[in-house]
């Protein structure tokens, strides 16, 4: 499958792709009102997260793996692995707010929703026609989207 | 190929995953004993509380079992097995040959001998019958006495107490939730159940359920002479291994059903998995119970992989927990108790009680170990990773991760490289 493959070497720390993330999962798809008004009133948040250590950065989000330790440890079904696609996928109805992902998750690619007992993660932007946000809005490519 | 399963939890689940990640064509036998298909088991407290209905518990979708080709006989008991013919024997009169077979049976609760402990008004919580049994009862009961303050029994008592009923605590430690958090952690949780209403009793247990002469429960005299009237008493001590019917077909018990580095038992094709199985324990190198939720899918998955001829080892399972109580989130992993007086390991803890937070982490040869998080649990996988992968941590490193919490770029330079941009050819999944 295609993963989301982030380059540290290029990383420019602009967190562009961040704020993509948030346009592409708000309900009105316009940057704008995402970030001022359904961050606030909604709790839409980035699955995206850049990661800074002194003069190096880097993109990070869920993995996809194989093998994931949050289906492992997801007590309600939520996270499951979608043996068709690849994808390891997210039912938001189905997930209770254990947290029991976010701290199986080695990768740190699970956050808690800020408003509700649910979490937020890398959906792959599966339903949208361009592929995912962050890898179309870096301005320096370094995020791609490749089989590897 | 027949693959044969006993159990229908989690570890259940791991297994059809694994066994199909490279056997799409083999049949697969699962003989549950409970009547439902695989439900999230800790939501039975969820359905207790009355935060989910009945329509949320099942672990995967109604298809699930079709589309995985697996035969699924639910009400039904395993009665023997029969390692040298390869069949097992059920309650329904019905002889299975397998050609490898997982024990998934689970754990049964502990029931300590207590003085009047047998009889009518005494409960487990460990399965969707017994949270149906306490939803029925919570309409007509007014008081509840939970003896065991771990994970069960606190869970236990917060769902009763949110149907209305009034709810103690004992527990024999002289802290609640002793096996896998610290001292303070504890005492922040209890706080927390005592806030909202829950009475929470450490260093004592109960020493006798007394019964009226028409042989219901009135009440539980504790060992320090206190006697705490109440209607039903809910017994949540722990689970023990449910390992009977390998013992009875020879297989190797000692506390737990004993496996190899595949995960297959003293019997050949026979493999367990998950709260009956005695297997590796990452940490600390030795075989050992740890009935947790992860551990059962990620040995199930293993079995299920070395059952279908893939041949990986089993890496060996990290105790952990992540637990909530009205609100206070809590998450612990690996050692957090290290021995009093061990200097191989050094410990880092902070605490701030007004804001309900604490974190404490564990070191021993210059790497994490475990830790605990209460109230700001948010990089819980980021140190769960410095455990798992055993990143060594000397010098800055720790210092950085002590003083600035958990960092992707403390990691070493190759297993960033292979984690996160790899060459193709070493890509790790």
């Amino acid at each position: 499958m295609k993963r989301v493959y982030p380059d540290k070497d290029f990383c420019i720390g602009c967190h562009i792709c961040e704020l993509a993330c948030l346009t592409a999962h708000s309900k009105s798809k316009d940057l704008i009102l995402a970030y001022t008004v359904e961050r606030g009133q909604s709790g839409l948040a980035s699955c995206k997260h850049v990661h800074e250590g002194g003069p190096t950065c880097v993109a990070l989000s869920c993995r996809h793996c194989d093998e994931p330790a949050c289906v492992a440890a997801c007590i309600s079904g939520a996270l499951q692995k979608d043996p068709e696609t690849g994808r390891t996928v997210y039912d938001r109805d189905k997930c209770v707010g254990c947290w029991s992902c976010l701290m199986a998750c080695p990768y740190g690619a699970i956050a808690r929703h800020p408003l509700e007992a649910k979490i937020v993660k890398c959906d792959l932007c599966f339903d949208r026609p361009g592929g995912p946000a962050c890898v179309e809005a870096c301005p320096n490519k370094a995020l791609k989207q490749e089989e590897r | 190929m027949t693959y044969v399963i006993i159990g229908n939890g989690v570890a259940s689940i791991g297994a059809i995953e694994g066994i199909r990640r490279h056997d799409k064509e083999g049949r697969i036998v699962v003989i549950g004993a409970e009547d439902a298909a695989a439900y999230g088991r800790p939501l039975i407290s969820y359905l207790l509380a009355g935060k989910i209905g009945p329509d949320r518990l099942a672990l995967r979708g109604e298809d699930y079992y079709v589309k995985n080709g697996v035969d699924l006989k639910l009400g039904t008991t395993v009665t023997g097995i029969d390692t040298a013919k390869k069949t097992v024997t059920t309650d329904t009169g019905e002889t299975v040959k397998y050609d490898r077979l997982l024990i998934a049976t689970g754990g049964i609760p502990f029931v300590p001998p207590i003085p009047g402990v047998q009889g009518a008004d005494i409960y487990s919580f460990t399965t969707l019958a017994h949270a149906n049994t306490l939803i029925e009862l919570s309409s007509t009961i007014k008081r509840a006495v939970v003896i065991g303050g771990g994970l069960i029994g606190l869970k236990a008592a917060e769902s009763l107490f949110d149907r209305g009923v009034a709810v103690t605590i004992v527990e024999l430690a002289p802290r609640i939730l002793s096996g896998g958090f610290d001292e303070k952690a504890g005492r922040l949780a209890a706080n927390r159940l005592k806030k909202v209403g829950l009475e929470v009793n450490c260093g004592v247990t109960a020493k006798e359920i007394q019964r009226t002469k028409d042989g219901r429960v009135k009440g539980v005299l504790l060992t320090d002479g206190r006697f705490l009237e109440c209607d039903v008493v809910v017994v949540a001590i722990g689970v023990v291994p449910h390992s009977a019917i390998a013992k009875e077909a020879g297989i190797k018990v000692e506390r737990g059903i004993m496996v190899d580095g595949k995960l297959m038992t003293s019997a050949k094709d026979v493999y367990a998995a998950g709260d009956v199985a005695q297997a590796l324990d990452q940490i600390t190198g030795e075989h050992r119970v740890v009935p947790i939720w992860p551990n059962a899918y990620n040995q199930g998955y293993a079995s299920g992989r070395n059952m279908a001829g893939a041949k990986q080892p089993y890496l060996g399972g990290l105790p952990m927990n992540s637990i909530s109580f009205y609100g206070l989130p809590t998450i612990s992993v690996g050692v957090v108790n290290p021995p009093e007086g061990d200097t191989a390991f050094e410990v880092h803890a902070l605490l701030d009680e007004e804001k309900e937070t604490y974190r404490k982490l564990v070191f021993r040869d210059e790497k994490l170990v475990g830790y605990v998080l209460v109230g700001d649990i948010d990089k819980a996988g980021m140190y769960t990773a410095f455990i798992k992968f055993e990143m060594p941590l000397a010098g800055e490193a720790k210092d950085k991760l002590i003083n600035a919490g958990p960092e992707v770029f403390l990691w070493p330079a190759e297993l960033f490289d292979e984690t996160w941009n790899p060459e193709p050819t070493k890509a790790a999944r």
